[in-house]
């Protein structure tokens, strides 16, 4: 009975599945390190949920943050969940530098397997659960405010999407302490994530995380795309939304036509190894070559969703720091569409090498230098933003400056790659990684966190520690240049990407210098964390109440810091590019409306952690075999969309007299501020209020 | 926006009901975004099917596999369903009977689980000749393909059956008149993907 049992119930969980066990059974240094991270992960995890209770902030928790619908805090979690994920990718990071460092005709302190794990890890979370997260989290926060509305189109859909991408985190969390995770890399090529190659649990980790994050993504696309286009206030025009609205639009339109993509990928190769199908297998008729195709098709678009919200927050920050209209409005839209059209168009480029004629490789490497144009004149219109304008060299503006001379030089690293022949020499080596983080680095993560120094006192009312913000720009930076120039070095003598051991001494110099570059990356995000809990500590000296602490342009800063729950008392109408600097112009910003009406918002759901959950219980059974586990989650997930289409009552009324207390709150905040001019924006004096000139 | 400005593709309730027809306009317009994404699905599904068509390695073949009769028969239980739904959504936009709404989507629900019932007979009869989808890489992508649709209708059908609850239960109130117009839209976009799947897979497969 306890031989049927257990298999039943466990799936093929067995003891020595468990890193720790692994670890006391053969104690290596790679062994010893992976059960180190799975303590981290339990360890982690039993601290949080014991302050929380200590706290007794379960409640405040659960009403306030996990079941609320409130697209300022859903994107506020997306972003911590971004940062936890950044820091796990990072480490590991760090890890593979070290290992070739210490690899160098000698075989290093991780095992072979380990390796390949770090770097399929490293890829899936940096590109799934921090860069989209961090994006969607942004997008989420400020475009409804951008356009003057008061939520998105579906507020309870963008609770299920941020609960499915942080179930699917969790499952990633999970891999390090239960199992191990797929060893085929973040794009978890077939055959090496086939049945025949690793029957193991790991690429079934890889294929429910990212179809369940994909999923997330896809329906987080049609709910931006549907806000954008039906919930702008009255005068909002297209050609009069914020370029990060532009990109924004953009990105979504991106999502919703190229996560399907991935999601077949991912189910087809999953029916492969679930049920014995044939898509991508080596015998009976498979064609890994199909996976390739599914996968780019999704791919490379992806590229183009990660990066196009960067250029959005470039926009903002440039035309805000240089208090000057943004150059070539007109010319920065098309610019942007016209990258999200040929980012469909290209994605043959990412495997040159594997088999198709010299016309389609040169059809499809025209069409990649191509998107170097539009990409071109953005970077000639924010140049043409700061000229003569009264630039102010903010910690976003820093990030913006860093940006443009890095992404140039990535760019044309990228034009040399498009170039087929030249592909065939350096493709799959160590030129083409520094290649996309040339790219990715500064076209994603510099934009972010540009984003996150921009609108973090819009969010909590107090301004970012200006020093340690520098610090940690310097330390992004200098840690980048270190860690990637050496790459393309030892890419073009050679060196194959993914390889955790060198034979020749000559890398040896190359490989240290990249070894310290990944330490002061590293540094670069304990100076992060350390700036946050500075400024937090002196949170009291920095508050911005007043709402507008760099003079912007935008609706979002014509409220309070933080906004009210319902953003704006009154929907604003607009009237220009630029509405509240205009307004603040013309001296009727601040005013307020005639009367207060009671605002109609939706009330909190548990529906989005009941399927997230599930969605994850579901996804760990299918990775364990634990079929009860399956079943049970499918149903719970089934149910709970029946029953809350039952639901009736779902909204809530804000009563005026409440609305009115609030505001005139932050009235009477805004009449007692000091109005400041631009050169002291980053003086304690600062209040969120700027001083209007001209 | 007034009420006869708003236009979305399929039908509108305007002239009937302003007020639900204003409500419904960026929930009809979202529905009609997450179709087209479904839609990419059924595309990439039916590329993967096109270019897996020649893997039959020595087994069954389109020819061999397909009969005509019963996909025929499918089509028309689907293509009857796709007009009763259409009655059931004029019955609710002027206000006709409660008995007809539900009687018309009584019957689509019915045809619906009749098309299930065939399209599982014709798949039993494909394992029993040894078509199942381990056998070859073009069975693996039928199999892909057409019981996703199958899968879709089989949702759509309990939706069906969830949506008459509703009427029972809140009589036609806002809320009921959205998910009944999006409901609609996924039925009319399940007889269109089925139109694509017995032009594209079985009348191509049978002529070859």
């Amino acid at each position: 009975m306890t031989q049927g049992l257990w298999p039943a119930v466990l799936g093929r969980f067995v003891l020595n599945e468990l890193p720790f066990v692994r670890a006391w059974e053969h104690p290596s240094a790679s062994e010893i390190i992976g059960a180190g991270a799975g303590a981290i992960v339990v360890i982690g995890a039993v601290f949080v949920i014991v302050l929380i209770t200590y706290l007794g902030k379960w409640r405040y928790l659960w009403t306030e943050w996990l079941t609320s619908l409130d697209h300022k805090k859903i994107g506020v979690m997306y972003i911590v969940l971004a940062f936890v994920m950044l820091s796990r990718a990072l480490i590991e990071a760090m890890l593979m530098r070290m290992q070739q460092a210490a690899a160098i005709q000698s075989p290093g302190f991780l095992s072979p397997d380990h390796f390949a794990q770090l770097f399929s890890t490293h890829g899936s979370i940096m590109i799934f659960f921090m860069a989209m997260p961090f994006l969607v989290g942004l997008i989420n926060y400020v475009m409804p405010l951008q356009i003057g509305s008061r939520d998105v189109a579906f507020p309870l859909l963008n609770s299920i999407s941020l609960w499915l991408t942080g179930g699917a985190a969790g499952l990633m969390m999970a891999s390090l302490a239960v199992g191990e995770f797929s060893t085929g890399g973040w794009s978890g090529y077939p055959p090496y994530t086939e049945m025949a190659f690793n029957p193991g649990v790991g690429p079934d980790y890889w294929i429910w995380a990212v179809t369940m994050g994909s999923i997330g993504s896809t329906l987080t696309g049609i709910n931006f795309v549907v806000t954008i286009y039906k919930m702008r206030c009255p005068g909002m025009r297209l050609m009069r939304m914020p370029l990060f609205v532009w990109t924004a639009l953009c990105t979504s339109i991106l999502m919703i036509f190229a996560m399907p993509p991935l999601t077949v990928a991912t189910a087809l190769l999953a029916l492969d190894r679930y049920l014995g199908f044939h898509f991508f297998t080596n015998d009976l008729g498979g064609n890994m070559m199909n996976y390739a195709n599914l996968f780019w098709l999704f791919g490379h678009p992806e590229v183009y969703i990660l990066i196009l919200p960067a250029f959005g927050v470039y926009s903002e920050v440039v035309s805000t720091f240089s208090s000057k209209e943004l150059y070539g409005y007109t010319s920065l839209v098309i610019a942007t569409a016209v990258i999200a059209l040929l980012s469909f168009t290209v994605w043959v480029h990412h495997f040159f090498t594997m088999g198709q004629n010299a016309d389609i490789n040169a059809v499809f490497g025209i069409a990649t230098m191509t998107i170097g144009v539009p990409t071109g004149v953005k970077i000639y219109d924010w140049i043409w933003t700061m000229f003569r304008g009264e630039v102010r060299f903010t910690v976003p503006m820093l990030y913006s400056l860093a940006f443009m001379m890095t992404f140039v030089l990535g760019g044309f690293t990228g034009i040399l790659l498009a170039f087929p022949p030249l592909d065939y020499l350096v493709h799959n080596t160590l030129f083409l990684v520094a290649h996309f983080h040339n790219m990715l680095i500064p076209g994603l993560l510099y934009g972010m966190l540009a984003g996150y120094h921009y609108w973090f006192p819009k969010a909590f009312g107090f301004r970012l520690n200006e020093k340690w913000g520098r610090i940690s720009f310097g330390c992004w930076v200098v840690g980048f240049y270190l860690a990637f120039m050496p790459l393309y070095v030892l890419g073009a003598a050679g060196v194959a990407r993914r390889t955790e051991g060198m034979f020749d001494p000559i890398f040896r110099p190359w490989l240290y210098l990249a070894g310290v570059g990944a330490l002061i990356l590293f540094a670069a995000l304990a100076t992060l964390v350390l700036q946050l809990w500075v400024s937090v500590r002196e949170r009291d000296a920095n508050l911005v109440l007043a709402g507008d602490p760099w003079d912007g342009r935008g609706l979002e800063w014509s409220t309070s810091a933080p906004p009210p729950e319902y953003n704006f008392a009154l929907i604003p109408s607009v009237h220009g590019r630029d509405p509240f600097f205009d307004s603040k112009r013309q001296h009727d910003a601040y005013a307020p409306p005639a009367s207060y009406q009671d605002i109609e918002l939706p009330k909190n759901s548990m529906t989005g952690p009941a399927i997230g959950l599930a969605g994850t219980a579901t996804a760990f059974g299918l990775v364990w075999y634990m079929w009860w586990l399956v079943v049970i989650g499918l149903l719970v997930i089934i149910v709970a969309v029946i029953v809350r289409s039952f639901a009736r009552d779902v909204r809530r009324i804000i009563p005026a007299s409440e609305i009115e207390r609030t505001e005139l709150c932050w009235l009477s905040a805004v009449a007692r501020a000091t109005p400041i001019p631009r050169e002291r924006e980053m003086a304690p004096t600062n209040q969120g209020l700027a001083e209007v000139s001209g | 926006m007034s009420a006869d400005e708003i236009r979305h593709a399929g039908l509108n309730l305007g002239v009937t009901d302003a007020l639900t027809h204003e409500q419904a306009e960026s929930d009809v317009f979202g529905f009609w975004v997450f179709l087209m994404s479904d839609a990419v699905m059924f595309a990439l599904l039916f590329a993967t099917y096109g270019v897996m068509l020649p893997a039959t390695v020595g087994g069954p073949t389109p020819s061999s596999e397909y009969k005509l009769l019963p996909a025929f028969l499918e089509t028309l239980a689907l293509l009857t369903s796709s007009f009763t739904f259409g009655m059931a959504s004029v019955a609710m936009k002027h206000s006709a009977s409660r008995r007809q709404l539900l009687g018309w989507m009584g019957v689509t629900f019915v045809l619906g689980i009749a098309f299930l019932g065939m399209e599982l007979h014709d798949f039993a009869t494909m394992f029993g000749d040894g078509a199942y989808p381990t056998r070859s890489g073009y069975l693996s992508s039928f199999f892909a393909l057409v019981p996703l649709h199958g899968l879709h209708v089989f949702f759509g059908s309990i939706w069906i059956v969830v949506m008459m609850v509703q009427v029972l239960t809140f009589g036609l109130d806002v809320r009921v008149k959205i998910n009944i117009l999006r409901l609609g839209l996924f039925w009319h976009f399940l007889d269109i993907v089925w139109i694509a799947i017995f032009s594209v897979v079985y009348l191509q497969g049978l002529i070859r």
